[in-house]
């Protein structure tokens, strides 16, 4: 396989990166800096904005699979800024595929795209709801998932993946917050931590987006969740990642609600002061920490003959490993 | 005539089509019907009630019974149908009815279906073309105003002049109470389908018309048309009928129910318990069974053989020359009778209700605490031919008043009160009074009906083939389910715990367990009931035991595992009873321990604890020796199927589905399946659930969920109905929980799943002692996971709480989709409250 892979700066980007080249494929990356995989790896490497369409087509040229996984991620940020870089990037990296008769292309989705506030138990993958996701990112995710999935059959096959919480060594996005905020002893749980919630140990989330790259065919025009299929308590997932790292685990618990309007205060005070690091609870944090979302993923396993092969016991010994 | 407006919820524009036709006076009409499309087997021919339309039909419109068409009619000037301006009364609705199916041709067979007062539209049909006629089904209807009903108070104040125009015509009040009736109230874009045909005044005209055209007094224009319908009813009896009811009904309640089976006494019958009015909302699965019953059609069963053995008294007839004592009272107000004096009470007693008008099949409720009197009165009615219904005060009150409603008894005998309860309970029954009831309307008392059978003939004995009681199961999964006994087949179930357990008439028997305390006279052995509640097994004490057994010099003691446990707590002080040959625990599992502990009372005694249900007991057997031998496995080892006997699997599929065929194969798990002289006839007004019970010809399905061992032993591993189904198959409780009941500090646990089946998640809920409702500590949540890692289940989550929900009869059988639905609410970060 000759693939393009965008956003390879990230921990998901980089792992993939390495696994495609590792079994053999032919990879190239694109992303707005250098990055440290492809350096070391001696990739060829397409610096720019995803919404450059010089860029992308540059960086398409020779490819037969697209794996655009670059995005803006978090809670800060206008719906414009999201918009722009999500959903327009998107199409600037899909027109560019097709152009250059790009066979396959790979969207990173998340499952947040169908995630409308209600907890969701042993859900399978809904379509995505621009309307209803919640938050900018979401929101902008779910309208570019719908249009990748949409342009299926014009002249090229898509798919989309939809990881859901990515954790592990190296990890700066969750284990990273969790971690510096037990240190910090501002870590409070919502709802008592109860919420059972799955999540997606690195490797797992690897072997989907290669797996998806491989049977796209196969999972054509669909989006599927992929997890550890192991839910466990918010409570126990972040004492877990605290004991791997060492810290104390949080004691505090604030309910539902009094997170959630924390979380509006907090957006709102960010936004006066122009702050752009994440404010430390926000309505999307709130949902999120406070209301189940655990998936089936039968169908995941079943068309991408995937299989998660790092369980969650695992997945924390070698994350303990890592803080050692 | 106009169409329905797009996107009604669940109505598909492509049945929608208009039959226009000259009325019966001379008139041209169009009507609108739904029509699913040729059938070649016939047609079944739907017809609403008011206020209603054919969208009530949806269901069965769009899924037929294989090979038939649906046709649902909206009646003349209602639902889409014309609107004429004339008033339409019930025989020219039955024209009406003609006209449309002329117009449409239909000459096969038919099966009428219909709802509320379209019931007699139908019948009105159904009389005029038995030729044709092929079954007939009916749902919350009535053909005649049984005089005890209240319907007539309702429909009497909405006909109060100036208040029916107000309710059925300016406003939709009338559809929107029918509605409401629901249980539970159809979701809003449901109710809009059922306003749709009815937006303006104008258009609802015919639902007033229709409220003033039930004959409620004689001289009323359709009366006769009711009455001749009501009367054509006898000629129906070799058409196929199936009432599906729904008892909450506050019109046609289940006196309706008992008119048109008085009329129609072959006729299949469901009861949805907790449905109303609109059973076709209420019950969704109403179209599939109505679809069921229509395969059926036709095809006979073979009738099951029924045994015949001695009668249920003949073990006192046989006695009545013995001043032995055949029942003894133990506690305060205590009477012995000897099995001479008890030979006569129950020959007195089928003679006096003989004599008092009580018909041989007559139901008749028993609500009188074990003892001399009961036994007598028991046996009395079933030498009388009368069906005894029997419940359990273990059910608790609400659970006696949702069973004794749907077996419907003719006659309630009981004490001051049981009387006093039922009284409260809204049935249509008239009540027999032991002792004094002061302020208790009774027809009659025990005194009198004996009195009277002292000089009365005694009738003829009823056959092993007549019905001889209704029993309810405990129902700690659903409704408690009402379960018919030939007189056969409770012979042949005397006859099979006599030769299980040795039992000659030199056994004296102390019977701790309800159910038991009345056999002993079938097995013509004396018996005692020890001082105790047995409503409240708990009681039970080590000392009020001994004097039980001391009164008899008893041989045998039969307990459920409730008062066995209170017998441990008290033993202390209480001399051994080495008389006792035979110590039973019965009702529910048994802890080894428990049993082992108790038998110290009885150095002599064996002990066991039968398996089996309210529907077929015993099934199996097992000694404590075995019990203790087994050891862990997954689930409760019950030992071997007694003589008998004939136990199969029908094992599960990965979607947790009983669809195997019945095999003995070892270690493959599935529902239990019993073939047994002593199995019971039928489910009573429950058809679906004993269609699926019996579908195997010959044999029950008991809902149990098991295997058996190598050495032929069978194992239980829960209900059916709480198998969790996860990605990677079906997961039973039983053998979890015991493993987990063996940490120490639990009491007693839960495995339930969460999430939609086939995706669940395996929850553990431990009981323990200090526990707050809520995730289990951090400690116990590993332990939990530790002791069940060979069962390779991933468990998200442990929760804990200080008491699991339990059944009242036995306090053991855990309500585990009850438990299932709070660990799945608290663990989507809902409240957390108690189970």
């Amino acid at each position: 396989m000759k693939v393009l892979l965008t956003g390879s700066s990230s921990l998901l980007g980089a792992q993939t990166v390495r696994a495609l080249a590792q079994r053999g494929d032919t990879v190239a990356v694109m992303q707005r800096h250098p990055s440290t995989v492809a350096d070391e790896l001696g990739l060829t490497q397409h610096l720019g904005d995803v919404v450059d369409p010089q860029v992308a087509t540059a960086a398409v040229e020779g490819a037969d699979t697209v794996i655009h996984l670059a995005a803006r991620v978090g809670v800060v940020g206008t719906r414009r800024q999201f918009f722009e870089t999500n959903v327009v990037g998107t199409r600037v990296m899909l027109a560019a595929a097709k152009e250059a008769g790009v066979q396959r292309f790979v969207f990173v989705s998340s499952p947040s795209v169908a995630h409308t506030g209600r907890a969701l138990a042993g859900c399978s993958a809904q379509p995505a709801d621009p309307r209803h996701a919640k938050g900018e990112y979401s929101k902008s995710k779910a309208l570019a998932e719908r249009e990748v999935l949409a342009a299926d059959g014009t002249g090229i096959t898509t798919i989309a993946v939809r990881p859901h919480l990515v954790w592990g060594p190296g990890d700066t996005q969750l284990v990273g917050r969790i971690v510096e905020r037990a240190r910090q002893g501002r870590l409070a749980l919502v709802a008592g931590g109860r919420p059972l919630i799955d999540t997606t140990y690195l490797d797992n989330a690897v072997d989907a987006l290669v797996a998806a790259a491989d049977r796209a065919e196969a999972g054509r025009g669909r989006a599927f969740i992929v997890s550890n299929g192991e839910p466990r308590t918010v409570d126990e997932m972040i004492a877990r990642i605290c004991e791997a790292a060492g810290e104390r685990p949080p004691e505090r618990s604030v309910p539902r609600a009094a997170a959630w309007m924390a979380g509006a205060v907090a957006e709102t005070a960010w936004k006066v002061a122009g702050r752009d690091d994440d404010p430390p609870m926000t309505r999307f944090l709130a949902g999120q920490l406070g209301t189940a979302h655990w998936f089936d993923l039968r169908e995941t396993r079943e068309v991408l003959q995937w299989q998660p092969a790092v369980s969650l016991d695992e997945g924390f010994a070698r994350l303990a490993a890592s803080f050692a | 005539m106009s169409l329905p407006p797009s996107g009604l919820s669940g109505l598909d524009p492509a049945w929608s089509r208009e039959v226009t036709a000259v009325d019966s006076t001379g008139v041209e009409r169009t009507w609108h019907v739904l029509d699913s499309g040729a059938g070649e087997r016939g047609t079944l021919l739907c017809v609403h009630g008011n206020p209603s339309w054919s969208y009530l039909w949806r269901r069965l419109v769009a899924a037929p019974p294989p090979g038939w068409r649906v046709i649902a009619v909206d009646q003349m000037d209602m639902g889409f149908s014309d609107r004429t301006g004339t008033v339409r009364r019930l025989a020219q609705r039955i024209d009406d009815l003609d006209t449309v199916t002329a117009a449409l041709g239909l000459t096969g067979p038919v099966v009428t279906v219909a709802h509320d007062w379209g019931g007699p539209v139908s019948l009105g049909w159904a009389l005029r073309h038995t030729d044709q006629l092929a079954g007939v089904v009916l749902s919350n209807t009535g053909v005649h105003q049984p005089e005890e009903s209240s319907a007539p108070t309702v429909i009497r104040a909405a006909r109060t002049p100036g208040v029916l125009s107000v309710v059925t015509r300016n406003t939709r009040n009338f559809i929107r109470g029918g509605l409401f009736f629901s249980k539970p109230v159809p979701a809003p874009q449901i109710r809009k389908g059922y306003y749709a045909p009815y937006n303006k005044a104008a258009r609802r005209l015919a639902i007033e018309q229709f409220v003033q055209d039930i004959p409620l007094e004689p001289g009323h224009p359709s009366a006769a048309t009711l009455d001749a319908i009501a009367d054509g009813l006898g000629a129906l009896q070799d058409v196929p009928v199936l009432l599906l009811w729904g008892p909450r009904d506050p019109v046609f309640s289940d006196i309706y129910l008992r008119d048109l089976l008085g009329r129609m006494p072959h006729a299949d019958v469901h009861r949805y318990e907790g449905s109303s009015h609109f059973v076709p909302e209420d019950a969704p699965t109403y179209a599939a069974d109505v679809a069921a019953w229509v395969q059926d059609l036709g095809t006979q069963r073979p009738p099951r053989e029924v045994s015949v053995a001695r009668p249920l008294w003949d073990g006192v007839a046989q006695r009545r020359g013995d001043p032995a004592p055949a029942v003894i009272e133990m506690g305060s107000s205590a009477r012995t009778i000897s099995f001479g004096d008890l030979h006569n009470r129950i020959e007195n007693i089928a003679a006096g209700m003989a004599a008092s008008g009580i018909e041989a099949g007559d139901r008749i409720a028993l609500l009188v605490q074990p003892g001399v009197d009961l036994t007598a009165i028991l046996y009395g009615l079933w030498r009388r031919g009368a069906v005894v219904v029997v419940v359990d005060a273990g059910l608790g009150l609400r659970g006696i008043r949702t069973a004794l409603r749907s077996a419907g008894p003719k006659y309630v005998i009981g004490g001051f009160k049981g009387l006093a309860a039922a009284r409260t309970m809204g049935l249509a029954a008239q009540f027999i009074s032991v002792g004094e009831a002061p302020g208790i309307k009774a027809v009659l008392t025990l005194d009198e009906i004996e009195e009277r059978g002292a000089h009365a003939p005694v009738p003829d004995p009823p056959s092993a083939t007549d019905p001889a009681a209704l029993a309810f199961t405990s129902g700690a999964t659903g409704p408690a389910k009402g379960v018919l006994y030939l007189h056969g087949q409770l012979q042949a179930q005397r006859e099979a715990l006599a030769s299980l357990y040795s039992i000659t008439t030199s056994d004296r028997l102390v019977a701790a367990f309800g159910p038991f305390a009345l056999m002993g006279a079938a097995l013509g052995i004396p018996s005692v009931v020890p001082d105790m509640n047995l409503t409240a097994p708990r009681t039970l004490t080590a000392q009020a035991l001994a004097d039980a057994v001391a009164a008899v010099d008893a041989t045998m003691v039969f307990a459920s595992p409730a008062a066995l446990a209170n017998i441990a707590r008290t033993r202390t002080g209480v001399p051994a009873m080495p008389g006792v040959r035979l110590l039973l625990s019965t009702g529910a599992p048994v802890p080894a321990e428990l049993l082992r502990e108790v038998l110290s009372l009885f150095p002599s005694a064996q002990a066991h604890a039968p398996y089996g249900m309210t529907e077929v007991l015993p099934v199996a057997d097992i000694d404590l020796k075995v019990m203790e031998a087994v050891g862990r496995g997954n689930g409760t080892c019950v030992g071997h199927p007694v003589p008998g006997v004939v136990v199969r699997i029908s094992a599960l599929d990965a979607s947790g589905n009983a669809t195997g065929s019945l095999s003995d194969q070892p270690w493959v798990t599935g529902e239990v399946c019993v073939q047994a002289a002593h199995t019971k006839q039928r489910y009573d007004r429950l058809w679906v659930t004993e269609r699926a019970a019996s579908r195997d010809v010959g044999w029950h399905r008991t809902g149990d969920v098991g295997h058996f061992d190598d050495h032929g032993r069978l194992w239980i591993e829960g209900r059916l109905v709480h198998v969790i189904v996860t990605a990677d198959g079906p997961v039973t409780p039983v053998g979890r929980e015991r493993r987990v009941e063996s940490i120490p500090a639990v009491q007693r646990a839960a495995a339930v799943g969460i999430g939609p089946r086939g995706a669940q998640q395996v929850v553990i809920v431990a009981e323990t002692e200090s526990a707050r409702s809520g995730l289990a500590p951090d400690g116990l949540r590993d332990v939990v996971r530790d002791v069940l890692r060979e069962d390779v289940d991933d468990i998200p989550a442990v929760l804990t709480v200080s008491a699991l929900p339990v059944d009242i009869r036995h306090n053991s059988k855990i309500d585990r989709v009850r438990v299932g639905r709070w660990a799945e609410r608290v663990l989507n970060g809902g409240r957390v409250g108690t189970p």
